[in-house]
């Protein structure tokens, strides 16, 4: 019999978070030959969710439905996800290292007495031994990772292992399981909306970030039309957040969101150690800065030295044209 | 209340970081309380001077973390506890620091524990859950705000960007996030007192722990650093001219449009 890898999926406004896709292909990766199985916990309209799981490559699909899904916590997702760990025995285990998966994997992990590996970036094998690659100290070092005991335990950082082609000629079983979820001590009475609707930074493709040099909320408004010519999220400094510039929500660092866009354009931002933990590792990164000396220069890939209000409206035009070519 | 704030001694990320042979040179860095340890330690005595009791900081680590835990103290915990892994642990990993800590915790009364969200040096995010799970009470990562009403908790927490208002009860477990609160800086007066206040020391032995049970799940096999990135390219000329040099270097040489 084949192994088994688990993937707990995630949803977000009603639909698979792309991570989860990604975290089937890192299923894949570790157990080449294993079967995957793609779990969705929800408290509605499942069965959707769980054909997408193989239509991105997983093997079969399980839900758990129920009441007490419709807002995560971990009481509720943990005895959910328990349940059908314990009835799959799955030889490991992998989710994203979002919100939820930090959240949720530790007290799995706990639960089963297993190591965890969290924020992996990348997969390496050695020999049959999967070694998992994944940032520290803020970003300024990456360590190499196993698992010594127990079944591997992984979460992944969005955007960094691509997700398998979308294919819906595939097909797999999908089975609900049944869980009596109870004694929840810990409730979610609301949920208050700072982000808006669509692309989670940490997902996005595309940033456009602003720092301290935008100098007002209004300076953020030239870098939203940016964001929408480029179908990009706009992120921001701490210095832009703390100066209240925009909210904390858009903000990119070691404290904030950890991103790793395939284009990252930094402007009127200096580049302090705090915000680059955030976003070093993005893949092309643009710095556009008056500064000549700023930081930022030193990790971009491209940079402009120049007044941003001049520079953002020429780029909204070249790209534009480059848009419709 | 029985306040307890989990406390890790972390390398200072905003220094240099130095690798050889597969470690990182700690010789001669500075090491600091996890910042956002900082912020459980502020709000567990902003806690109890609003409900009474007292504050334990605990650490594990070795003889070195005193410092930290006295800085904590000095910022007004009453008592602090280290337990000193020096002589009987090689490596540990979270799971061996959550097991540690369910030992330490198993004849304690505990209302509150309160940790930081993640430490900057490892950035596992582990610590905070297990110790929870392993004691069978609820918790809450990533809280802005914090309010007890008896044995009624209510939370804000942060959810990558948006805000949940959540109900919990007494014992629970937070990890905290960066808006909870500003640590405050320890006063003259709070070093002096801190000198004072009980600083325990505990052994694997003083907890009943055998090795072999908290041996780590997992090992780092190497650390390195990023592959040194070449400088980039400061474009020149007309601005118009590197606004359509930017964009078709995106578009033919990055290949990111």
């Amino acid at each position: 019999m084949s192994e088994k890898i688990l993937v707990i999926a995630e949803t977000k406004e009603g639909e698979i978070r792309n991570v989860s896709f990604e975290a089937i292909a890192a299923a894949k990766k570790i157990k080449p030959d294993g079967e995957v199985i793609g779990l969705v916990c929800a408290d509605d309209d499942l069965e959707n969710l769980a054909q997408e799981l193989i239509y991105y490559g997983a093997d079969r699909a399980i839900t758990v439905k129920n009441d007490n899904l419709k807002s995560y916590t971990s009481e509720a997702f943990g005895q959910a996800v328990l349940a059908v760990v314990k009835q799959e025995s799955p030889d490991a285990i992998i989710m994203g290292h979002t919100s939820i998966g930090k959240d949720l994997s530790p007290k799995l992990a706990s639960k089963l007495e297993s190591g965890l590996i969290s924020d992996a970036i990348d997969i390496e094998t050695d020999g049959d031994q999967p070694v998992f690659i994944r940032p520290i100290y803020s970003g300024k070092a990456f360590e190499k990772k196993v698992i010594t005991s127990g079944i591997p335990f992984i979460t992944i950082r969005p955007n960094n292992i691509a997700a398998l082609d979308r294919d819906d000629s595939r097909s797999g079983n999908i089975n609900n399981v049944d869980v009596d979820i109870k004694d929840l001590r810990t409730i979610v009475k609301e949920v208050v909306r700072k982000t808006s609707e669509g692309v989670d930074l940490s997902e996005a493709k595309v940033i456009v970030a602003g720092g301290r040099g935008v100098k007002s909320a209004d300076g953020f408004k030239p870098l939203y039309e940016l964001a929408e010519v480029l179908g990009a999220v706009v992120g921001a400094s701490r210095g832009a957040c703390d100066a209240d510039y925009c909210d904390y929500s858009l903000q990119i660092g070691q404290t904030g969101k950890v991103v790793t866009p395939d284009l990252y354009i930094a402007v009127g931002i200096s580049g302090a150690i705090q915000h680059l933990a955030g976003m070093s590792n993005s893949k092309v990164i643009v710095a556009i800065n008056k500064d000549p000396e700023a930081n930022i220069f030193n990790i971009a890939d491209y940079g402009i030295v120049g007044d941003l209000f001049e520079v953002i409206p020429m780029l909204i035009e070249e790209f534009k044209k480059v848009a419709v070519s | 209340m029985n306040i307890y704030v989990l406390l890790k001694r972390t390398f200072d990320t905003e220094e240099k970081i130095v690798v050889s042979n597969g470690v990182i040179e700690e010789d001669g860095a500075e090491f600091i309380i996890n910042p956002y340890d900082e912020y459980a330690v502020e709000e567990a005595i902003k806690q109890r001077d609003e409900h009474g009791g007292e504050v334990t900081v605990v650490t594990i680590g070795d003889e070195e973390s005193e410092k930290q835990l006295r800085t904590a103290l000095a910022m007004g915990a009453d008592k602090a506890v280290l337990i000193n892994t020096e002589e009987d642990l090689e490596e540990g990993d979270q799971f061996t620091t959550a097991k540690i800590l369910e030992a330490f915790f198993e004849d304690k009364e505990v209302d509150l524990i309160l940790a930081g969200n993640v430490a900057i040096d490892e950035a596992s995010g582990q610590v905070g859950p297990r110790v929870a799970e392993l004691l069978g009470i609820p918790y809450v990562t990533t809280i802005t705000k914090l309010s007890i009403d008896g044995k009624t908790v209510n939370i804000e927490k942060d959810v990558e960007g948006d805000v949940e208002v959540i109900e919990s009860s007494l014992p629970l477990l937070v990890t905290c996030q960066q808006g909870l609160n500003e640590p405050r800086y320890p006063s003259l007066p709070g070093i002096m007192k801190a000198k004072k206040k009980p600083l325990e020391e505990l052994e694997l032995d003083d907890l009943d722990i055998d090795e072999d049970d908290v041996e780590a799940k997992t090992k780092t096999i190497d650390i390195f650093l990023p592959a040194e990135k070449e400088a980039g390219k400061v474009l020149e000329g007309e601005l118009e001219d590197q606004v359509k040099e930017l964009v078709s270097l995106l578009k033919n040489e990055a290949k990111v449009l």
